[in-house]
C-alpha cells in the first residue's frame, strides 16, 4: 500500500497496532501502514496457537522484515480464536494491505472496557506527525 | 539491465555441482592391499549405505579452476582497504601462514601424549603469558573458540562464581551500544539482558547505571573503547560501582587494538576479558572465521577456569620446566568444546606477538589511533563534514561513527545507498546500521596497517560520491555498478529460502 | 616503525597537523592518568621474521606429530590424507583474507561457497538444512542443545548416550549449567547404546535424546530403532556422526534424525593440535528457521543474474540479540571451504570408495590387533574404521613402549570410561597401510609382553 492511510472505523495503539471490534466480544487486530512501512517489505510472520491468552500492550507474535524483526503489540486483553493462515504462504499482505487481507489474529476479548485507553484515528495520526 | 557488462557480471554463476559430468574423478586412493570382503560381511546391510551422496565428479584442473575463478568474486584485504568497525581488518602476515603449516605444528594430533607434545604446550603457555601481561590479568584460557565463545565463557564463569558464593542472580548489564553478541550470549547463559543507555558525551549514562546495578546484577559487559571508538573517562566509577554490589565486570575485546600496551582492562578493573586473536592479533578472517576467543581472568575467577587448562611446571630435578593439560580443577566450569582450542590460529597470534613485541605492539595501538583520527579529521572537511558528520566530536579512539541523516534528508541518499556505491571505487565499505544508538551510522575503523596514501584515497572517494550525489541522487541509490553482481533481493532469499543445490 | 605500518616522520607530521594535536599521546589523553600503562609491556621486543621463524620452528621441533610418529590416534579427529589443491585455494588472499560477507555483491566467492558446502553436508547427512558451520563438534552438540529448548515447549531434558564423545557430553554438561537443563545419561552394553535403557530414560519431558554413530568406542549403532522411543515421546533426534563414514554407513537423515551434526575435521582438515576446523550442523526443513549459525541462500540480483546472500538474518545475534538462535559470529569459513574442496577431489566415487577403504583397513587392523597375545577385543559390535581394545598390561606405559618406537598408538580409554581401564581406542585412516598396521601388531604385542613380565622400558 503506497500511500499511509488510517481508517477511521479502526482504534489505534500507540505501538502501532490497530483493533478492529466486531460485535461486543471479538476483535481483529493487525500492525498499522506506519508499522509496516518502518519495518520494509516483511519476510515471515510468526502467529501465536489459537486458544492462548494475550495481554493489552504486552507483545503476541514477530513480523519480521530482511534486516528486523518487529514485536507485534495486542492493543487489547483476550484469547485468540483465529490465526490469519494465508500470511504463512503470502506474507507480504501485511504490506500491501494492512488493514484487510494483512489481519493478524482474532480474538475474543477479555476486558472490552480496554478500549478506552485506545486511540482514533485522527489522534493516531496526530501521535505520529508529532 | 546495465548496456555494458563486467565480464565477471557476464560469467553466471555455476556451482561446482553444474560442472560435474558422470565419469569424472580427482582422486586416486591409495591400493587397498587389504582383503576386501563385500560390505554386507562387515555391517548389517540395514546400516550400510543404498546411494552414495551426489557429491560432484570433477578433474583436479577444473576443481582448480572452478575455486579459482570463485575466488576473484570476492573483495579480499589483501587486495584493498576494509574499514569495518570493530573488526580490525589489519594485515594477515604470510609468515603466521608459513609456521602454522610446519608439520611439527600442523601435524600434530591434539590427543597425543602431552609428554611428546611441549613445543606446542609450550607455545600456549607463552601466549598466555603474552595476553596476561597485554590484558593486566594474570590467568588466561586459550579454549574459545571465538569472541562469542569466549563471552559465554566469561558469563558461564561469572555463574560459577556467584554460585560458589551461595548466590544467584539473575541480570546481566550491557550498553545500548554493544554488539549483538553480547546479549545473545547472556540469554544462553541463562541470564535476562537490562540495557544501559549511553549519555552525550558516548560513555555509559552513569545515573541510568546507578539505577540499574543490584544484588540481581551478576555482571556488566563492557568495551573500552566502545563501539563508538571513545573511551569511558568513568570506568574506574563503573568498574567500583559494580564491584561493590558483588557483580563481575566483563571486557569484550572486540577493541583491544585501541590500547595495547598502553592501558590494560585488568587495571581498568574487568575481572574479566576475551581477546580476538582474528582482530588485534592478525589471525586471517577466512571469510567467517577460524578465529579464536581466549579469555584472561583475574585471581578471584581462576578457580573456575575451563578445563584442560595448559599449565607451566618446574621440574624439581634440575631439568628444565615441563607444560602440561591440567585437568585436575575441581570447580572448573567444565568443557566448552573438544580439547585444548584452535591452536593453528595460536600459532599465528604467537608469531604476531614475538614479531611485534612490546614496542611493536604500542606502536600498532599508537598509529591505530593516529589513522582513525586522521581519517576522522578529512571527513571532517568538504561535503563529507556536512553530510555525513561525526556522531561524537571529541578524539577518537581506534575507530569512529559518522551518521548518514543528513546524507538521508538532504539528498534522499541512505547510508547503505553510500556503502554500495563506495564498491564501485574499490573500497569496502565502513560497517552500516551499527551500533544501533547513532541514526544511519557508519562505523569506521582503518587500524594501523594502512598508509595515509590508502586513508586519503577513501576520503576523496567519500567527497567524489557526495558531489556526485548532490547532482544525481540515482547513481548512489542504483549502485555498485561494476561488482560481480549488483544489489540482490535478499527478500526473495528470506521469503523462499533455497539453501542447497537440488541434485539427483 | 613496528611491523607492517608505514607511517613515517613526515607522514605523521601532516596526520597530527589534519587531526591540529601536537603528538599522537594527545590523542590517548581521553584515557584517565592513573589507568595509562607509563611503561613498556613486560615483554621481549620485536623479533626479525628470520628469528621469529627459527624460535617457531624450534617448537615445531619438540612435537611428536605424525610424520615422526605413526598415528593411530582417533577420537574425533584423524590423520587423513589432504590433498595439495585444498591448500594450494584456501591461503589464496581472496579467501583467506575478507571478513564475514556482509557486503554480498563483493563476497560472491565466500557466499557460493558456502552453499556448495551446505549442499555437501546436506548430501552426506540426507539431511535437506545445513549451515555453513560451527566451531567443532562438542560445541554443536551444545548448540543443538539449545535448538532442542528453543522448540521444546517447555521441556528441559536431554538424554545422553555414553557412547557419544566424552567433549561432547562434557561440553553439553557445561552449557546446560546456563540452559538450565537436566542430563541423563545411558550406558553401553557390549560396545552399543544400551536400548532398553535408552526407552526408560526418556518420557515426556525430554527435549531431545543424543546418540553418536559410529559412537567413541568405534561401533555403528542402530540409529532408526534407538531413536524410535524418542520420537514417540516427541523429542528431537541428535546424531553426532563421522563425516568420513557417510560415504558407505546408513546417513542419520535416513535414519530418522532431526539433526545430525559432527566434527568436520577428518573433510580437508589438519590435525592442527585439534583446532581449527569446524562443526557441521543439518536438520529437517521444520527446524531452517531456529538453526544456529550462517546460511547462504540463493537469489537474483537487480538485472536478474544468479547470486548468492547470507538468508534468514533475523535468526543471528546481529539482528535478533538477545533473542537470537545462538550468540555465534566468527565461526570457521575456511575450515568449511577446505572440506567442499576435499569433498569435490574425493568425489561422488571417491568418496564412497574412500569409504569402503577405511572399513576394510579397520576390519583387517581388527583381525591382527585381536590375535595379538595380550590384546582382546573390547566389544564386537559392528565398526567402521575405529576399534576399541583391552589390554593386559597397563595402557600407559603400553604407550610410552610404542611412542618409542615411533608409534602413537591410540587413545586411553580409563581417563574418561573408568569402567574400561584398560582400553584403548585404535583409528584407521587411508594413511595407516597394511604394513603399518602390521608393524603396529608386533610392536603393540612386544610392549603388552614386556609390561605383563615387567621388563625395563
Amino acid at each position: 500500500m503506497p500511500e499511509a492511510s488510517y481508517p477511521d472505523d479502526l482504534l489505534y495503539h500507540d505501538q502501532h497496532d490497530w483493533a478492529r471490534l466486531e460485535g461486543d466480544e471479538h476483535a481483529v487486530f493487525g500492525i498499522t501502514w506506519y508499522a509496516q512501512d518502518s519495518l520494509g517489505e516483511v519476510v515471515f510472520y510468526d502467529p501465536p496457537e489459537p486458544g492462548a491468552a494475550i495481554d493489552k500492550d504486552a507483545s503476541y507474535a514477530e513480523v519480521e522484515s530482511v534486516k528486523a524483526v518487529s514485536d507485534v503489540i495486542a492493543p487489547l486483553s483476550g484469547e485468540i480464536v483465529e490465526v490469519n493462515e494465508a500470511l504463512a504462504d503470502a506474507p507480504e499482505k501485511i504490506n500491501e494491505d494492512p488493514y484487510g487481507e494483512g489481519w493478524l489474529v482474532k480474538v475474543k476479548l477479555s476486558a472490552p472496557g480496554e478500549t478506552d485507553a485506545l486511540l482514533g484515528a485522527e489522534e493516531y495520526r496526530k501521535l505520529l506527525d508529532a | 539491465m546495465a548496456l555494458t557488462e563486467t565480464p565477471m557480471q557476464r560469467e553466471r554463476a555455476t556451482t561446482i555441482y553444474e560442472r560435474s559430468k558422470p565419469g569424472r574423478r580427482a582422486a586416486v586412493l591409495p591400493p587397498a592391499e587389504v582383503p576386501e570382503p563385500p560390505l554386507e560381511e562387515l555391517i548389517p546391510a540395514k546400516l550400510l549405505r543404498s546411494e552414495p551422496p551426489a557429491l560432484p565428479e570433477v578433474a583436479e584442473p577444473e576443481i582448480v579452476r572452478h575455486y579459482n575463478r570463485l575466488s576473484r568474486r570476492n573483495f579480499d584485504l589483501d587486495s584493498g582497504f576494509y574499514p569495518l568497525g570493530s573488526c580490525t581488518m589489519k594485515h594477515n602476515p604470510r609468515l603466521n601462514e608459513r609456521v602454522a603449516a610446519l608439520p611439527g605444528h600442523a601435524r600434530l594430533h591434539p590427543a597425543q601424549d602431552p609428554g611428546r607434545a611441549q613445543g606446542a604446550l609450550e607455545l600456549m603457555w607463552l601466549l598466555q603469558e603474552s595476553l596476561a601481561e597485554i590484558c593486566g590479568l594474570p590467568h588466561v584460557s586459550l579454549q574459545p573458540s571465538a569472541g562469542s565463545h569466549g563471552e559465554l565463557a566469561g558469563l558461564l564463569l561469572t555463574r560459577a562464581f556467584h554460585a560458589d558464593r551461595g548466590e544467584t542472580r539473575t541480570k546481566v548489564l550491557a550498553p545500548d551500544t554493544s554488539h549483538g553478541t553480547n546479549p545473545a550470549s547472556v540469554t544462553m547463559a541463562g541470564y535476562e539482558i537490562v540495557k544501559v543507555a549511553t549519555d552525550e558525551r558516548g560513555g555509559v549514562e552513569m545515573d541510568d547505571l546507578r539505577a540499574k546495578v543490584d544484588d540481581e546484577v551478576a555482571c556488566l559487559m563492557l568495551t573500552n573503547p566502545n563501539t563508538l571508538g571513545l573511551f569511558d573517562e568513568n570506568i574506574a566509577e563503573i568498574a567500583a560501582l559494580i564491584h561493590e554490589a558483588g557483580g563481575t565486570l566483563y571486557y569484550d575485546g572486540a577493541n583491544l587494538n585501541a590500547v595495547m600496551g598502553k592501558s590494560r582492562p585488568g587495571d581498568m578493573g574487568f575481572d574479566i576479558v576475551h581477546v580476538n586473536l582474528h582482530k588485534s592479533f592478525s589471525q586471517p578472517h577466512g571469510g567467517g572465521g577460524p578465529g579464536a576467543g581466549p579469555i584472561a581472568v583475574s585471581e578471584r575467577i581462576e578457580p573456575f577456569l575451563p578445563r584442560p587448562q595448559v599449565v607451566r611446571r618446574e621440574s624439581g630435578n634440575g631439568s628444565g620446566p615441563s607444560f602440561d593439560l591440567d585437568l585436575d580443577r575441581p570447580k572448573s566450569i567444565g568443557r566448552l568444546r573438544g580439547f585444548q582450542g584452535n591452536f593453528g590460529v595460536f600459532v599465528r597470534s604467537y608469531a604476531y606477538i614475538l614479531s611485534l613485541g612490546a614496542d611493536g605492539l604500542a606502536e600498532a595501538s599508537e598509529t591505530a589511533v593516529l589513522n582513525a583520527n586522521y581519517l576522522k579529521a578529512r571527513l571532517a572537511e568538504g561535503r563529507a563534514g556536512e553530510r555525513v558528520p561525526v556522531a561524537f566530536d571529541r578524539h577518537c579512539m581506534h575507530e569512529f561513527v559518522l551518521s548518514g541523516k543528513p546524507m538521508k534528508k538532504q539528498l534522499g541518499v541512505a547510508t547503505l545507498d553510500l556503502a554500495k556505491r563506495l564498491l564501485d571505487f574499490g573500497f569496502h565499505p565502513p560497517t552500516v546500521y551499527f551500533p544501533l544508538l547513532v541514526d544511519e551510522a557508519l562505523m569506521v575503523e582503518p587500524t594501523e596497517t594502512e598508509t595515509k596514501e590508502s586513508l586519503d584515497a577513501f576520503a576523496d572517494a567519500v567527497e567524489q560520491i557526495l558531489a556526485e550525489a548532490e547532482s544525481d541522487p540515482e547513481k548512489a541509490k542504483q549502485a555498485p555498478y561494476t561488482t560481480p553482481v549488483r544489489r540482490l533481493d535478499e527478500v526473495k532469499a528470506t521469503r523462499k529460502p533455497v539453501v542447497r543445490q537440488p541434485l539427483g | 616503525m613496528s611491523r607492517y605500518t608505514s607511517a613515517t616522520v613526515a607522514d605523521r607530521e601532516q596526520m597530527l597537523a589534519a587531526i591540529g594535536v601536537d603528538s599522537v599521546e594527545d590523542l590517548f589523553e581521553q584515557i584517565p592518568e592513573p589507568l595509562r600503562l607509563g611503561r613498556p609491556l613486560a615483554l621481549p621486543d620485536g623479533m626479525s621474521e628470520a628469528e621469529v621463524y627459527e624460535r617457531l620452528a624450534e617448537l615445531a621441533g619438540r612435537n611428536a606429530d605424525a610424520e615422526e610418529q605413526v598415528c593411530f590416534l582417533g577420537a574425533g579427529m584423524y590423520d587423513h590424507y589432504v590433498p595439495a589443491i585444498v591448500d594450494a585455494i584456501t591461503q589464496r588472499s581472496e579467501f583467506l583474507t575478507p571478513y564475514t560477507p556482509y557486503q554480498p555483491e563483493i563476497s560472491q566467492g565466500g557466499l557460493q561457497a558456502m552453499f556448495e558446502f551446505q549442499t555437501a553436508m546436506s548430501e552426506l547427512t540426507a539431511l535437506p538444512v545445513s549451515n555453513a558451520g560451527l566451531y567443532e563438534g562438542p560445541s554443536s552438540v551444545a548448540s543443538a542443545a539449545y535448538l532442542a529448548l528453543a522448540t521444546g515447549k517447555g521441556r528441559r531434558r536431554f538424554v545422553v548416550s555414553r557412547g557419544v564423545h566424552p567433549h561432547s557430553r562434557e561440553t553439553l554438561a557445561t552449557y546446560s549449567v546456563g540452559y538450565g537443563a537436566e542430563i541423563e545419561e545411558v550406558g553401553i552394553e557390549g560396545g552399543l547404546t544400551d536400548a532398553g535403557a535408552l526407552a526408560e530414560a526418556v518420557d515426556g519431558e525430554t527435549a531431545a535424546v543424543f546418540l553418536q554413530s559410529p559412537n567413541f568406542l568405534g561401533a555403528v549403532e542402530d540409529v532408526e530403532a534407538l531413536g524410535a522411543a524418542g520420537k514417540e515421546h516427541g523429542a528431537l533426534l541428535v546424531v553426532a556422526v563421522d563425516p568420513m563414514t557417510l560415504g558407505v554407513l546408513r546417513p542419520p537423515g535416513e535414519q530418522g534424525a532431526d539433526i545430525a551434526l559432527g566434527e568436520g575435521q577428518p573433510l580437508g582438515n589438519r590435525l592442527d593440535f585439534g583446532g581449527p576446523s569446524f562443526g557441521f550442523f543439518c536438520g529437517t526443513e521444520t527446524l531452517m528457521r531456529k538453526m544456529p549459525g550462517r546460511i547462504a541462500g540463493e537469489t537474483d540480483d537487480a538485472d536478474g543474474r544468479r547470486g548468492f546472500v547470507l538468508a534468514l538474518q533475523t535468526r543471528e545475534q546481529h539482528i535478533r540479540r538477545e533473542k537470537a538462535t545462538h550468540n555465534i559470529c566468527t565461526a570457521q569459513a575456511l575450515n568449511a571451504l577446505a572440506a567442499t574442496i576435499h569433498l569435490a577431489w574425493l568425489g561422488r566415487d571417491g568418496f564412497r570408495e574412500l569409504g569402503e577403504l577405511l572399513l576394510r583397513r579397520g576390519a583387517y587392523a581388527r583381525e591382527r590387533l585381536a590375535a595379538v597375545p595380550g590384546v582382546e577385543l573390547l566389544h564386537e559390535a559392528p565398526i567402521a574404521r575405529e576399534l576399541a581394545l583391552s589390554l593386559d598390561a597397563p595402557v600407559g606405559p603400553v604407550l610410552e613402549r610404542c611412542a618409542d618406537r615411533g608409534i602413537a598408538a591410540g587413545y586411553p580409554l580409563g581417563r574418561e570410561y573408568p569402567e574400561y581401564e584398560d582400553g584403548l581406542l585404535v583409528a584407521i585412516t587411508e594413511r595407516r597401510t597394511r604394513s603399518q598396521i602390521d608393524d603396529f601388531a608386533e610392536a603393540l604385542g612386544a610392549a603388552v609382553a614386556a609390561e605383563r613380565q615387567g621388563v625395563a622400558a
